[in-house]
């Protein structure tokens, strides 16, 4: 992919201290002093329930939304300094309604950040054609269609290509996969990995659905009320909720639901020594539950977990889920 | 009745032709920016929405020879009171389309255009009024059409155009004369209305709809 060359683009680093958004004729704050570091290249995901002000906290980045106290510092610079459109020149934002300009074709679409920035014709065109290989929509097939003619999922490929076009160090998400059906869903999950991982840009990215959440994540935010109620990877989320909400909220009391947030890597058995002969094996990424439903299909004590090389890397057996199936630790508070 | 004084005097019929469009052009220069400033409080100023509506509907309402006759004791005759009439006529057409091709355009769009780095002005000018243009277009269409068939009554005041033919010929009992301009005003409001339709269909929203149809 002509994409290499640019894989130095890296993230910025955010600092939210003490953010408040009340908004007028509403007694409780969306956003209740809020405070969050988050380093370069990190992916966030912003999760909790509707009205708990996840949406309100991602939008105050960017200045949709302006705080009523407290500040955002992005790479040592306060938003509030900068001009509302030139700090969001140098952010992604992409959309769940995606937000497409229907009276501009796919390509121009793409070029509405270059254009904005001046950017010089050739180098506008060599970015968006690229950017629409990296999005995987052919340039020669969608550059020249308008969004009508797309589906949701294409739809929504635009909408990434268009945030990603100028290469901005920070994207902000806002349930931009929540209206796509769950296999398109996957798919462009597993893209937006994908590019994170080339570009490793910071990623903001909200949602409401929890194995989305476990799926993206770097760390999860679980926000409640306008506060933040958790900070932590997944699997520390997951296996140690700290309280009640956050518990009910990743479903940390239903078993098959915490192996299906685990992956097979953090329940195997380390490998010492020569890998043993066994017929089944699955991807230390895969989650227990596939595990289980493999073990249990197979009938054999044990199945190989190997690496992201293919080479096994531990083995899995019934105990071994059952003793990761355990329920949670009990809140320390 | 005959088409003989129509052949006969077509060098005159295509003066108070051209004199006709330039007056309802004229006429549709002023009403435009009026229309505009009124929809855009419309638009941003929502309680004022309906209020305005509201007025420009019951201006329309009013019988426009009434309202020519009421106004020539203030105004004279001539093109001064035959303008006001025009304008105010315009009005509903023009601000009921603008207030709903602007209304129109998708949130999520206007927030997307906010969220790449567009200024309020270039959210305007690249986004929100390009997508309104074909609503705009359509009203701008229907209103002009409206002033070429209303500033007939220009006619009755002076004001030259089209109106003079007809109401000549009504007073001199002379059938041909009014024919003669009843075909050159329909012809004029017909062209008015193809040439205005042809820019609709050139916009950049008609044209991603034709491909979308093409899906």
């Amino acid at each position: 992919m002509a994409t290499n060359q640019r894989s130095g683009t890296s993230g910025s680093s955010i600092s939210i201290h003490a953010l408040t958004k009340r908004y007028p004729g509403s007694s409780a704050a969306a956003v209740n002093a809020v405070n969050l570091d988050i380093a370069p290249g990190e992916l966030i995901v912003l999760l909790g329930p509707s009205g708990c002000g996840k949406t309100t906290l991602l939008k105050m980045i960017n200045r949709i939304y302006e705080p009523t106290s407290g500040s955002i510092v992005i790479d040592g610079v306060e938003v509030q300094s900068l001009k509302a459109s030139e700090l969001r020149r140098h952010i992604g934002y992409v959309i769940q309604q995606t937000g497409l300009f229907p009276h501009m074709r796919v390509a121009e679409n793409v070029a509405v950040v270059p254009k904005l920035l001046k950017w010089d014709r050739d180098r506008t065109r060599e970015r968006v054609s690229q950017l629409l290989e990296v999005t995987g929509l052919p340039p020669e097939i969608y550059a020249n269609r308008y969004p009508s003619q797309l589906s949701g999922g294409e739809q929504q490929r635009v909408g990434l290509a268009r945030a990603l076009a100028a290469e901005p160090p920070t994207m902000l998400m806002d349930e931009p996969f929540g209206a796509l059906d769950a296999i398109t869903r996957t798919r462009l999950q597993d893209e937006l990995k994908r590019i994170h991982k080339q570009f490793s840009q910071t990623i903001l990215f909200v949602t409401h659905d929890i194995e989305e959440a476990v799926r993206l994540a770097d760390r999860i935010v679980v926000m409640r009320e306008g506060r933040i109620v958790q900070v932590g990877s997944p699997l520390e989320i997951v296996r140690g909720p700290a309280d009640q909400f956050v518990s009910d909220l990743v479903g940390s009391q239903d078993v098959l639901r915490r192996l299906s947030l685990m992956p097979a890597r953090t329940a195997m058995e380390p490998l010492h020594g020569t890998p043993p002969d066994l017929a089944q094996s699955i991807s230390g990424e895969v989650f227990l539950r596939e595990a289980l439903s493999m073990l249990m299909e197979s009938g054999d004590p044990f199945i190989a977990v190997t690496g992201s090389d293919g080479t096994a890397i531990g083995t899995l057996s019934m105990t071994s889920i059952q003793r990761a199936a355990a329920p949670p630790d009990t809140p320390d508070r | 009745m005959d088409l003989v004084y129509f052949f006969d005097n077509l060098d005159e019929i295509l003066a108070l032709s051209l004199e006709h469009l330039r007056i309802s052009l004229t006429a549709l220069m002023i009403a435009l920016p009026v229309a505009l400033v009124v929809s855009v409080i419309g638009v941003w100023f929502r309680p004022a929405r309906q209020p305005l509506l509201w007025t420009v509907g019951a201006l329309y309402t009013i019988p426009s020879l009434a309202m020519l006759a009421f106004l020539i004791p203030s105004q004279g005759l001539g093109l001064r009171p035959t303008l006001i009439l025009l304008v105010m006529y315009a009005q509903i057409f023009l601000v009921r389309n603008i207030v709903t091709g602007l209304t129109g355009v998708d949130p999520a769009v206007l927030e997307a255009a906010r969220g790449v780095g567009m200024t309020p002005f270039q959210v305007l000018g690249r986004v929100w009024l390009p997508i309104a243009l074909p609503v705009i277009l359509a009203g701008v269409r229907i209103a002009l059409v409206t002033i070429i068939g209303l500033a007939i009554l220009g006619g009755w005041v002076t004001a030259g155009g089209l109106g003079e033919l007809l109401f000549s010929g009504i007073n001199t009992n002379h059938p041909a004369k009014v024919l003669a301009g009843l075909i050159a005003i329909v012809s004029l409001a017909l062209l008015t209305d193809l040439t205005i339709r042809l820019i609709e269909s050139l916009t950049s929203v008609a044209r991603a709809r034709r491909a979308g149809n093409r899906r």
